[in-house]
């Protein structure tokens, strides 16, 4: 088993270090005007010149990379060009509101995928079977970003011209403010990245359970009068979650990008505005940070993902 | 022999097997095959061994039919593979027609394989689904460029009148086929190429009990046609012993006992060929009954690890302190003919009765088994 | 000499003499397509999509229509006084947007967009995942080892954000977007068919082909290539709208193509800043939008329902 993480912990460094090395050659191959914008308009070329030696533009890239990397490695990720505020200042700042999000919103879309899925698989073809089928097609078709204007337009525009008001129009509040709050800032946003996601999730659950109940062995257990369900929660759904472990793995690369759509759409200060942000602004060091983050968060994602399913099916241990 | 690229109708037909003289048509000369396997053990990534083919020499002769028998896992689709050279040999030597083929590679070997041919086991496994069944018996033509696309399309045809099939099925695809319709196509892709041997790899054995019969006819009246040298292998020693003009027995990947047909089941030499023959059902229910009936104690053991000495002397009844040690080879024994070889310290005299046997070594399953194994003759215990 | 069986069960095997026609065989394809006939759900989905598709196409029918073209600005008549968008009427149907532009018309021109990203990137994204796929699988050893683990980090990678770190660099435009998409697309559909091929090369007919002398080109295409097409078939109808969606993303996040380009997910963006005064404008488009994903997810399922049942647990 340990033999098995260190691999994963390796293979997931080298595509964090080839991502540093992809975004640095973007990076240089765009034309960057940062030191002139920081300069201002009227500016020499000297002082642009000075800029950029300060900001360490000036040197050769594959410098500026060995750089990069060696303060990365003690953890400091480096300054924001305009305002010389360190990089792990402003994840720091945005990133308990992206995972506000995220977190919220995968508990939400694993429950309530999942237990629609078990609903539909125990209950095939009836009504409340086909209903929900018909439900999970209509918002898996659903992009994120239109679900969110949706439950903005409906849920709080419409709710509030009919008076009640009861979700506010985006925002964030934090933690420490008070929990109420806090939440009903995040219940919109929530819903548009978790009910796409559910969606899915409902669909898969189902197909797995409806295989898993086929079994042979479901049939004895039922047979030996154990209950229902006993039967369901206890025997069917541990083997019928498998897919639905792998595809949780797969599908936190794709939550990132949803969560920078959903703060777009909510305006919630989180890491997603603050990579849109510097992106528009050429700020090299926060964008790296970020991406860099985003995909060290899913690289570590899917080493758990693969730890649980190892401890689950031992032969993946030995592939 | 020099080998005509593109015709297939003056090849030399035997009137009969037995007729047959000279140079052997196959010869293997201590034959091994051995696959590297990972060891289950998390850490350990050593390299263990499946010793699935071990020093096996065999002649086989034109025209003749050399039948194949042994169990599950002994090793005898391995042997078909090495001779066919679909798998790379760990040592030994494979002479076809005089050839060395032990080595050589895919590029040398490409017009050999129209000499050496197969049919295999799993008629649904065998056929592409999603091939259209002229295309697949018009594989070989296609492979090794001959004839014209019409020219291939009649050659086709006239290989599936050949087999039993209806030459206007051309365009069907294996699904719409029965089992047995699908080892015909099977068998007409092997012959497309009028091959001088085909290696029968189970060719029955996934088919039903009365379609058996069709196919196994069906491959003797091609025989008699072409003079084709067949290699029948299978695991069941009644179907082998109707076809077969020899008979070789493998055990753990090695060859305990060859012989012609009939010998192996009236002077049966070898402790396991006669486990094997007890096992075969008797239609008179008194002369079942009166028959000795030997039970092998346990499974084959495993092939990564095989018994010290003679393979087979950890479930032989007539087991002795030197089957722990020596490992016999294949010779004639007693007064057998020179095409009788035996590979046993203690072979079986001619009316032996082996179920009084009891081994004298402590290494044996049967003595480790719960209970005896060995039923005496005339009633239940 | 035919070698004809012969009795009852012989009887059993052969089958009904046609008078020398050639019979044509059943083809899975077309098991599949008629399996997929039947479908009424697939069915209504297929003509949505063909209405989409002839909607995008015959654009310039809606220009010439309502007489407005869908980039021109009609300050006078298509805005409020206050500057704000007008709401559906006989002279707009769908109403205008924050610069008077004709809604309806830019629906239909958003239409090609999106169709046009869908399939192209689509189709780039699968031509490249086949081939590595093949390739992968099919050779095995360094070969194979290497590419997976291209695969690996191609899908390890942040999409979305190394997508925007991309686009913010180029600049927007069309063909960016179709590369972009394209280029993270295909690692999925190489892991499937790299699967696909492991399963296959152990199967006798590849022994067979081996056997009967094939080179590996020949066993590759000739062999596993058409074993391969139906899920590769499936994955693909599937993948159309989740592009689809990526590509309004992309235009919404305004990294996909450069104004005043008629596209739906621009237009989503641009009415979101309304949504209270001019809901047409966001609820029109946004419509359009999930129509068109809709009828591609359940015709999606249908292919896959008719052609390639067992998938299930491959896909999302």
């Amino acid at each position: 088993m340990l033999r098995f993480l260190i691999r994963r912990i390796g293979q997931g460094a080298v595509v964090l270090w080839l991502i540093t090395m992809v975004l640095f050659a973007l990076f240089f191959i765009a034309p960057s005007n940062v030191a002139r914008t920081l300069a201002g308009r009227q500016a020499s070329a000297k002082t642009v010149a000075l800029i950029q030696q300060r900001l360490g533009l000036n040197l050769p890239l594959w410098r500026q990379y060995i750089d990069f990397v060696g303060r990365a490695l003690h953890g400091d990720l480096g300054f924001d060009y305009y305002h010389q505020v360190p990089v792990t200042t402003i994840i720091g700042q945005a990133l308990p509101v992206t995972l506000s999000l995220v977190l919220g919103a995968s508990i939400l879309w694993l429950a309530i995928g999942v237990f629609n899925g078990v609903l539909s698989a125990i209950r095939p073809r009836t009504f409340l079977d086909r209903s929900l089928t018909v439900f999970a097609l209509f918002f898996y078709s659903m992009p994120t970003f239109l679900l969110g204007l949706l439950l903005l337009y409906f849920l709080y525009f419409q709710l509030t011209l009919a008076g009640f008001r009861i979700f506010p129009a985006g925002g964030y509040s934090p933690l420490g403010d008070g929990v109420g709050a806090w939440a009903d800032h995040l219940v919109l946003p929530w819903l548009s990245l978790a009910l796409v996601s559910a969606a899915i999730y409902t669909r898969l659950t189902r197909g797995s359970m409806l295989d898993v109940l086929g079994e042979d062995y479901i049939r004895t257990a039922r047979s030996k009068g154990i209950a229902e369900s006993r039967v369901i929660g206890r025997h069917a759904l541990r083997s019928a979650l498998t897919p639905v472990v792998t595809q949780f793995g797969i599908d936190l690369g794709a939550l990132l990008g949803g969560a920078v759509v959903t703060e777009t759409v909510f305006s919630l200060p989180g890491l997603g505005q603050a990579v849109l942000s510097a992106l528009n602004q050429q700020d090299e060091p926060v964008v790296i940070g970020i991406v860099l983050l985003g995909s060290a968060a899913i690289v570590v994602a899917n080493i758990v993902v693969d730890v649980v399913y190892a401890v689950l099916d031992p032969r993946v241990r030995l592939n | 022999m020099s080998n005509n690229a593109d015709s297939d109708s003056d090849r030399p037909v035997f009137s009969s097997p037995k007729d047959a003289a000279g140079d052997p048509l196959l010869r293997l000369d201590r034959v091994s095959k051995a696959f590297p396997v990972q060891s289950s053990k998390l850490f350990r990534r050593s390299r263990e061994l499946v010793h699935a083919v071990e020093d096996v020499s065999l002649e086989v002769r034109p025209g003749e039919t050399l039948g194949l028998v042994g169990e599950t896992g002994c090793g005898k689709s391995t042997l078909a593979r090495c001779i066919a050279r679909l798998y790379d040999l760990t040592s030994g030597s494979v002479i076809f027609d005089g050839k060395d083929i032990s080595y050589m590679s895919r590029r040398e070997m490409r017009p050999l394989r129209r000499e050496i041919q197969m049919i295999f086991q799993d008629p649904y496994g065998s056929l592409n689904p999603r091939r259209r069944v002229g295309s697949i018996i018009g594989d070989p033509f296609a492979i090794h460029d001959i004839g014209s696309r019409g020219e291939r399309k009649k050659k086709v045809q006239d290989l599936m009148e050949l087999v039993g099939l209806n030459p206007e099925h051309y365009n069907r695809f294996p699904s719409e086929f029965s089992g047995g319709q699908r080892q015909r196509i099977g068998t007409a892709r092997a012959l497309a190429l009028r091959p001088r041997m085909v290696i029968c790899d189970e060719p029955v054995s996934a088919l039903d009990v009365s379609i058996q019969a069709q196919i196994i006819n069906l491959l003797k009246d091609l025989q008699d046609e072409f003079g084709l040298t067949y290699i029948f292998i299978s695991h069941d020693l009644s179907v082998v012993r109707h076809v077969s003009d020899r008979i070789a027995v493998m055990y753990l990947g090695r060859i305990v006992e060859v012989a012609p047909a009939e010998e192996v089941f009236e002077c049966t030499r070898h402790p396991y060929t006669r486990a094997l023959l007890s096992a075969l059902p008797v239609a008179d229910p008194d002369a079942a009954d009166r028959r000795e009936s030997i039970v092998l104690v346990g499974d084959i053991p495993s092939p990564t690890h095989p018994p010290s000495g003679c393979r087979f002397h950890t479930r032989c009844p007539k087991a002795r302190p030197d089957c722990v040690r020596i490992n016999p080879e294949l010779e004639q024994v007693f007064d057998d003919g020179a095409e009788h070889l035996t590979a046993c310290l203690h072979p079986l005299a001619l009316g032996e009765d082996m179920s009084l046997a009891r081994p004298q070594i402590e290494d044996s399953e049967i003595l480790m088994a719960p209970r005896a194994s060995v039923k005496s003759p005339g009633g239940t215990q | 000499m035919s070698l004809s069986p012969t009795g009852p069960a012989a009887a059993a095997e052969t089958v009904e003499e046609t008078e020398g026609k050639v019979i044509e065989g059943r083809s899975p394809w077309l098991l599949g397509w008629q399996r997929l006939r039947r479908d009424r759900v697939a069915m209504i989905s297929l003509v949505v999509i063909v209405l989409i598709i002839l909607m995008a196409i015959f654009a310039p029918l809606a220009t010439w229509v309502t007489g407005h073209p869908p980039n021109q600005q009609y300050r006078q008549i298509g805005l409020t006084p206050d500057g704000l968008p007008m709401g559906p009427s006989s002279h707009f149907w769908l109403g205008t947007d924050d610069l008077g532009r004709d809604i309806f018309v830019r629906i239909a021109y958003g239409a090609r967009i999106s169709l046009l990203v869908g399939v192209v990137a689509t189709g780039i994204a699968v031509t490249i995942g086949v081939v590595v796929g093949l390739a992968a699988g099919f050779f095995g050893g360094i070969v194979d080892t290497l590419l997976a683990r291209l695969v690996d980090v191609v899908l390890c990678v942040p999409f979305l954000l190394v997508a925007i770190a991309l686009v913010s660099i180029t600049g927007p435009s069309l063909t960016i977007t179709i590369v972009v998409i394209g280029f993270f697309s295909w690692a999925s559909v190489a892991r499937i068919v790299r699967g696909q091929v492991l399963s296959l090369r152990e199967r006798e007919f590849v022994e067979a082909a081996r056997s009967l002398g094939a080179g590996d080109a020949r066993i590759m295409f000739v062999d596993i290539l058409p074993n391969v097409l139906a899920p590769v078939i499936v994955y693909s109808s599937l993948l159309i709208p989740v592009v689809i969606v990526v590509e309004a993303t992309l235009s919404f996040l305004g990294l996909g193509l450069p104004p005043p380009t008629a596209d739906w997910g621009g237009m989503i963006s641009d009415g979101q800043n309304y949504y209270t005064t001019a809901w047409w404008f966001l609820i029109f488009p946004g419509t359009a939008l999930l129509i068109t994903t809709l009828a591609f997810n359940l015709f999606g399922d249908g292919i896959r329902d008719a052609f390639d049942p067992r998938s299930d647990q491959l896909l999302k």
